[in-house]
């Protein structure tokens, strides 16, 4: 099964069309152009506040709904399963006759492989959203929600045309729509029945709302007499003016647009061009969103739009596309709606393909939470079916920081740190398995910890508690020193909590709550001992543990008692570049008179813009000490390290890498600033690979010496 | 409030032109046939669905200065014509909008399967936005309520921009201030 989904992962990375259609796209811009008259915030409260609701009364909704349409003349059906649905479709085909059905776009009907089902009863759908009708005349499932057929060039849809008239079809995108346009107009007229999904039904009317640009939908919809809509349950509102932000939303976020050509609320019947009326069926399809509904934490993922807008700003999807999610709905909200509409189990391989880099989640207009929701998957994979026992050993280990260090100093010593043999190469951390595809740097002689006592500090009126991260204790022990000196100028005196361990993220990450809940008790209680001011770490992962992730995994773990700590220590903990800059703005730290300190660019770590909110910051104190910066394009884009992704999906992480050093290179910046280990390993093991001279630094590297 | 509208709906590819009075819209629209060589042949009809603008409009004349044009739409006849006429009940200004109660299945025959939707509408129909227009329309009394702001497109082969997929290619919108005061 892994085996099949790496080779599907590496076959996916060679197809650049998809990467090459989204960048030529340029989604984050123009859908930030779409938004700009719009408070998207406000807006994507009003959806959730919605959708949530909605959630929580699917039943009472489809309730109000049928007896609402019914009172204006349309059939509705509840349906429990995708053979319910299936039965009722079939069997009203053959009390009418019908043989021939013409599509407009429906998710619900893919995810139930409706057509399929259809062709073996000698029915005849024929798909009209011009992306659905490539797709289903190659043969394959879409690889996106919004645009179907988003992989395939305008040469291989030429291909697949011609197959279909029998005669050559130029590739010319404007002559190719045209085919499509002229091959399937007759369709329109000759279908018994129009066949649609929907993308809003407002249980006050017993209405269906259907976006589209094509105007299928209003074909599909008028001229045969009969209508089918197969619409999940999760489309449910409960009023007519809960239409208006989610038309607001859906087509911007899907396709950057103000709104979509055609939106038509169609309510129960309507004559029929020879007189008679229509014959509408309503199908509300469950399909387990009811039991989803139910699940404190995925009832949220019923606030989804179908906008796709995950898709398209998650840099494994661009990479990858759609395929390799195996199922009808892909990207990240894929994952999550397939570990539901299908099972768990099937979310095995592909919930590994989130980095947790935290985009979707910025601009999802149903404010869902979708790293989070992966990873309760992740979790709950975990619970179920354990945790490989190399993964659980590996996890324990670098809850012992000493340990770990004697580990991987010895390794290092062995001249083969990363050896094919051996523990270390199952290591989950930034360690193992990765020097095939970037320089790594060596693990230092002596750890952060031993060289902390040699340091000579003044005396400070405050103290700090310096959290060192793994990374900073055994690799770059120099950084440790640089935030010593920066902050002794601002006469704060750095002491180092020996009990400190690994926060907990990569634990958390993998799934593993109940060790990261470990690592966050004994952080907790060891950063408490000593009576300081601030606590400061100069890795943004940690900052994340340690700000905000602490409380939630010990709420999720029902350690609540340790709770009041977790919440005290979060108050007092700061991201390095946030401290510093605070200390500037309260003129605790002076930066020395005209210094000149040359061109940089910077780049966001995910954690820390993100998770911590912290960008403004090191910009700012950056500015402060003399650096011009040259913002890079996306500089907040993942750099592909992730923890242990870099690990499991080395391919897609070095993809990304080569991206984000593109993006570096091109600035023409001296050098690159970061505040997180990783990212740093990361960017420059991949700058150094390449040949380039431009240096990544740690900011605290950046900073030291700058100020009087 | 029709400036905005105007600017919208031309970024999204319509055409909008505003007329004071009834009878220089007709004009315009006349010569906008003739321009299309509408004629009494399949392919080269005109459809009019029934509307308000065309009270104390003496059709049959229209019909008789230019064959093809046909006030009856059916089926076949929108099949075959190459522009449809109807008037829209509503405008939204942010997003470009018309909107129009479409429960009359005329109405959307000659909106959807021409080649060119002349739209009409009073200019003082314009509203600023959809919880505006919501207040006006509802589904209560309209069994198909049909929003449209461009010409049929897509962006499905390699997310290039193709006009005229399923619907028209043009879609010319004419706002008329006598239909409905200054706006």
């Amino acid at each position: 099964m892994k085996k099949e989904f790496d080779k599907s992962i590496t076959r996916a990375l060679k197809n650049e069309n998809l990467a090459g259609i989204l960048d030529r796209w340029n989604y984050p811009a123009m859908r930030a152009k779409a938004y700009e008259e719009i408070d998207f915030e406000e807006l994507r409260t009003k959806i959730a506040d919605i959708k949530g609701r909605a959630a929580g009364h699917l039943d009472e909704l489809a309730e109000k709904f049928k007896k609402a349409a019914e009172a204006r003349g349309a059939k509705v059906f509840r349906a429990n399963s995708p053979a319910a649905v299936k039965d009722y479709i079939a069997s009203l085909c053959r009390g009418k006759g019908i043989k021939k059905i013409v599509k407009s776009k429906s998710m619900a009907s893919e995810e139930i492989h409706l057509n399929k089902h259809l062709a073996k009863l000698g029915i005849q759908s024929d798909e009209t959203d011009l992306g659905e009708w490539i797709v289903q005349l190659a043969h394959q499932t879409p690889s996106h929600m919004v645009m179907p057929a988003l992989h395939l060039t305008k040469e291989e849809i030429s291909e697949l045309f011609s197959q279909e008239t029998g005669k050559r079809e130029s590739s010319d995108i404007q002559k190719l729509v045209k085919v499509a346009r002229r091959e399937i107009r007759e369709k329109f007229f000759e279908a018994d029945m129009g066949m649609s999904g929907a993308n809003i039904a407002i249980a006050e009317t017993g209405t269906l709302v259907i976006c589209t640009n094509e105007g299928n939908a209003r074909l599909v919809s008028t001229l045969p007499k009969t209508h089918v809509v197969i619409v999940g349950l999760e489309k449910l509102v409960e009023n007519y003016t809960d239409a208006a932000p989610i038309l607001a939303a859906l087509p911007r976020s899907a396709t950057s647009q103000l709104i979509t050509s055609y939106v038509s609320f169609i309510t129960g019947v309507t004559p029929n061009d020879d007189g008679s009326m229509k014959d509408l069926h309503i199908i509300l399809m469950d399909n387990k969103r009811t039991e989803m509904a139910g699940d404190p934490k995925f009832k949220e993922a019923l606030q989804c739009i179908r906008c796709a807008s995950c898709l398209n700003v998650c840099p494994v999807y661009r990479l990858v596309g759609g395929h390799v999610f195996g199922h009808i709905y892909t990207g990240g909200i894929g994952t999550i709606l397939t570990a539901w509409f299908n099972e768990l189990n099937k979310t095995e391989d592909i919930q590994g393909l989130c980095i947790g880099c935290g985009k979707c989640k910025e601009i999802c207009p149903g404010k869902i939470d979708i790293p989070d929701l992966v990873l309760e998957i992740r979790r709950r994979l975990a619970t179920e079916n354990g945790l490989p026992f190399i993964q659980k050993s590996a996890l324990s280990i670098i809850n012992n920081r000493r340990l770990f260090h004697t580990m991987l100093r010895a390794a290092s010593i062995a001249q083969k740190p990363f050896v094919k043999e051996g523990m270390i190469r199952h290591l989950p951390m930034f360690m193992s398995e990765l020097a095939e595809h970037r320089s790594l740097p060596a693990i230092a002689a002596v750890p952060f910890r031993d060289l902390f006592k040699k340091i000579k500090q003044p005396k400070g009126r405050v103290r700090a508690a310096f959290f060192a991260s793994c990374a900073i204790d055994f690799i770059f022990p120099q950084i440790g020193e640089a935030v010593i000196k920066v902050l002794n100028k601002a006469g704060i005196e750095i002491v180092f909590p020996e009990g400190q361990s690994c926060c907990g993220i990569p634990h958390w990450g993998s799934g593993a709550f109940d060790l990261a809940a470990d690592a966050a008790a004994r952080n907790i209680k060891t950063l408490l001992e000593d009576d300081v001011q601030y606590v400061v770490t100069a890795c943004a992962s940690c900052a994340t543990a340690l700000k905000k992730e602490y409380t939630h995994i010990l709420k999720e773990e029902k350690r609540d008692s340790l709770i009041p700590d977790a919440e005290k220590l979060a108050a007092k903990t700061f991201l390095f570049s946030e401290l510093v800059q605070k200390l500037i703005e309260e003129k605790r730290l002076i930066p020395k008179a005209d210094l000149k300190s040359g061109t940089i660019t910077y780049h966001d770590s995910c954690h820390a813009k993100r998770h911590c909110g912290v960008y403004k910051e090191p910009r700012a104190a950056l500015a402060s000490c003399g650096y011009e910066l040259k913002e890079m394009f996306e500089c907040d884009n993942c750099c592909g390290m992730g923890g242990s992704f870099t690990v499991k999906q080395p391919e897609l992480s070095m993809c990304m890498l080569k991206r984000k050093v593109e993006n570096i290179k091109n600035t023409g910046a001296e050098c690159a600033g970061v505040e997180c280990p990783g990212c740093l390993i990361q960017i420059g093991g991949g700058l150094d690979k390449m040949g380039s001279k431009i240096k990544v630094k740690h900011i605290a590297e950046l900073l030291v010496d700058k100020f009087r | 409030m029709f400036n905005t509208f105007k600017t919208k709906t031309e970024v999204a590819g319509s055409e909008v032109h505003r007329f004071g009075t009834k009878s220089k819209a007709l004009d315009f629209i006349v010569e906008f046939m003739k321009k299309e060589g509408i004629a009494d042949a399949p392919g080269f009809y005109a459809v009019w669905a029934d509307c308000s603008f065309l009270k104390g409009v003496d059709a049959k004349a229209l019909a008789n200065k230019i064959p093809g044009l046909k006030f009856e739409v059916t089926r076949q006849l929108a099949k075959d014509c190459r522009i449809g006429i109807t008037q829209m009940d509503w405008g939204i200004a942010e997003t470009g909008t018309l909107v129009q109660d479409a429960t009359a299945v005329e109405q959307r025959l000659a909106s959807a399967l021409s080649w060119i939707h002349i739209a009409l509408v009073a200019t003082d129909k314009i509203l600023a936005d959809m919880p505006s227009v919501m207040t006006k329309i509802h589904p209560n009394q309209c069994g198909y309520i049909a929003m449209i702001s461009s010409p049929s497109k897509t962006a499905d082969i390699e997310r290039v921009l193709a006009i005229g997929v399923h619907g028209p290619e043009r879609l010319v919108i004419i706002c008329v201030d006598e239909l409905g005061g200054m706006n």
